[in-house]
């Protein structure tokens, strides 16, 4: 579990720290699409250099984000080879039986290689420097423009913030039922695949009839405090973007420009 | 005086139970007066509770709070002058972090933002859990957590404070601290602040001006609490537990010594047993 860093929040006071939950978000978002703009070795040098610099600017270190990629590492090289094998245009380099690898399958998995790599660090930024409230914020904040057209925005935030809110309390309550049907015997992680999944139950059902009941009182204690739906609330929670989020928008737009510039550089066209 | 809460002719019984929780019920509190609800589990005291401010609709009889009755059209000006505090402190924290969940109340009343900050501060300072602002619920201890609870609810600036055993799920210091609190702003409240606290504790009985016992949902005693504990043959009759001041007494009863009648706090006991033997 400790190897897991997405989702996880390292606080920190860096410059990225600092920023607005939403630009860091949309940015993130933006990012995703934008690698895709890169289509020579110029233009992955551009999103390398500006993801590096996004990276040092959290002030986490690069061994933190490494860390990162390790669990995804599987998925990726299962992606990817399965691109050099399915690539069968260009100069064959190697073949046997089915198999072949040709110069542009190579090429096109150092590719996908590289999105994914970028596309991971970039977000794990966002999830790195940013508490899950404020990330819950920020979409609700997004999200509002959707009310309009009758998304229950303020609900959803509200089950969001909950439900985040909830998560360490239900792990608890998981570790304590766990320990309890142990300690009458049961046996989590032993037979075969059916065996391991019947021994889960003793552990769900208390949980959800917990997690029912907890609802329940949490659903009365709301409404006594006066909970009576989605509008007319003010929020005590307010986002607020200063120049430093305009200056990270800046600075992407011009990341956005020149990696369209980078098309009409001489070099590999892929 | 002026009555706060009037309960006239009160039944609820539950969809799914056989008995009524709430028989025939009829009481009146007066403002200001910090009252105490005891009685076993199933006696229905937190079913009064929650008939008080709407959460379940009375099925026989009247409830009028403030002069205002209870029904569905005066909800939610009764629930902006009750303010309840549940037992789980787990289970009714809403907010994310302390400052959020003190804010809540003032959200769902849309107070400007502008005036929440001072209003959620103010709060917080009062149960001494400002350090703890941005402190998540997850970080905090059961009575840290029932602080929060009792702020959250003085920031919509209730008339009644109802603690629904509250104190149930603390260990001895949190219970002790948040007894403290409660009298700490009742006293500074005064007149303007009516506490009913439900309870299985009979520490925080003996702080009520007045200790009303129901059973079976029926109102069975009402007095003072020097009264109603000193009857500790009735109390445990009521599968009540009886003071420890109390269980000396019986004691030394037993043993043959002739011991003062009437109640006696903890304190009391001590001062007439060292009497007793320094007369010797």
């Amino acid at each position: 579990m400790n190897e897991l860093i997405i989702g996880r929040y390292l606080p920190g006071n860096s410059w990225v720290h600092r920023l607005d939950p939403r630009t860091k978000f949309v940015l993130s978002l933006i990012f995703i699409f934008a690698i895709f703009l890169a289509t020579n070795v110029w233009g992955y040098l551009l999103a390398t250099i500006f993801t590096l610099l996004a990276v040092a600017l959290t002030g986490l270190g690069f061994r933190v984000f490494l860390r990162g990629l390790r669990p995804l590492l599987l998925l990726m090289l299962i992606t990817t080879v399965l691109q050099l094998f399915f690539v069968q245009t260009g100069t064959v380099l190697w073949h046997w039986w089915i198999f072949t690898i040709t110069t542009d399958g190579l090429l096109s998995t150092g590719i996908m290689f590289m999105r994914f790599v970028l596309i991971i660090m970039f977000s794990t930024i966002l999830t790195l420097t940013t508490p899950p409230l404020a990330i819950a914020d920020a979409m609700e904040s997004l999200m509002a423009p959707l009310a309009k057209i009758g998304v229950p925005v303020g609900e959803l935030a509200l089950m969001v913030s909950i439900a985040l809110r909830f998560v360490p309390t239900l792990m608890d309550e998981a570790t304590t039922i766990m320990n309890a049907q142990r300690a009458r015997g049961m046996n989590f992680n032993e037979g075969n695949l059916i065996q391991r999944a019947k021994s889960y139950i003793p552990l769900l059902i208390p949980l959800f009839i917990n997690a029912i009941k907890r609802a329940i009182e949490l659903g009365d204690a709301m409404e006594a405090r006066g909970y009576r739906g989605g509008d007319n609330r003010t929020k005590y929670r307010q986002l607020q973007a200063g120049p430093r989020d305009y200056i990270a928008y800046l600075a992407f737009a011009l990341f956005v420009l020149l990696l369209l510039g980078t098309h009409w550089l001489p070099g590999m066209v892929f | 005086m002026t009555p706060i809460i009037e309960i006239n002719d009160l039944s609820y019984t539950y969809p799914e139970g056989q008995v009524a929780a709430i028989k025939n019920l009829s009481l009146t509190i007066e403002k200001g007066a910090w009252v105490a609800l005891i009685g076993h589990n199933g006696s229905g005291k937190s079913t009064l509770a929650r008939l008080l401010n709407y959460l379940l609709p009375a099925q026989a009889g009247t409830i009028k709070i403030a002069g205002l009755p209870v029904d569905e059209e005066h909800v939610w000006q009764i629930r902006d002058l009750i303010g309840m505090v549940f037992q789980n402190p787990d289970n009714q924290f809403v907010g994310a972090t302390v400052a959020d969940d003190i804010a809540f109340g003032l959200e769902n009343r849309a107070v400007p933002r502008t005036e929440m900050i001072p209003r959620v501060q103010a709060a917080m300072e009062k149960v001494r859990m400002a350090p703890f602002a941005e402190r998540e619920p997850a970080h905090l201890s059961g009575g840290q957590k029932q602080r929060v609870a009792i702020a959250s609810v003085l920031a919509i600036q209730p008339q009644i404070l109802i603690l629904d055993e509250a104190t149930a799920m603390l260990d001895p210091q949190g219970r002790q601290e948040m007894l403290d609190l409660v009298r700490e702003l009742k006293a500074q409240a005064g007149e303007d602040l009516t506490v009913l606290s439900i309870t299985h504790d009979i520490d925080e009985a003996a702080l009520a001006d007045q200790v009303l016992v129901l059973n079976d949902g029926q109102l069975v005693e009402s007095g003072r609490p020097a009264d109603i504990f000193a009857d500790a043959a009735k109390l445990t009759q009521l599968g009540l537990a009886v003071p420890f001041a109390e269980q000396v007494k019986q004691s030394l009863a037993q043993a043959g010594i002739t011991v003062p009648k009437g109640y006696m706090t903890t304190e009391g006991m001590v001062n007439w047993i060292w009497q007793s033997i320094s007369k010797q």
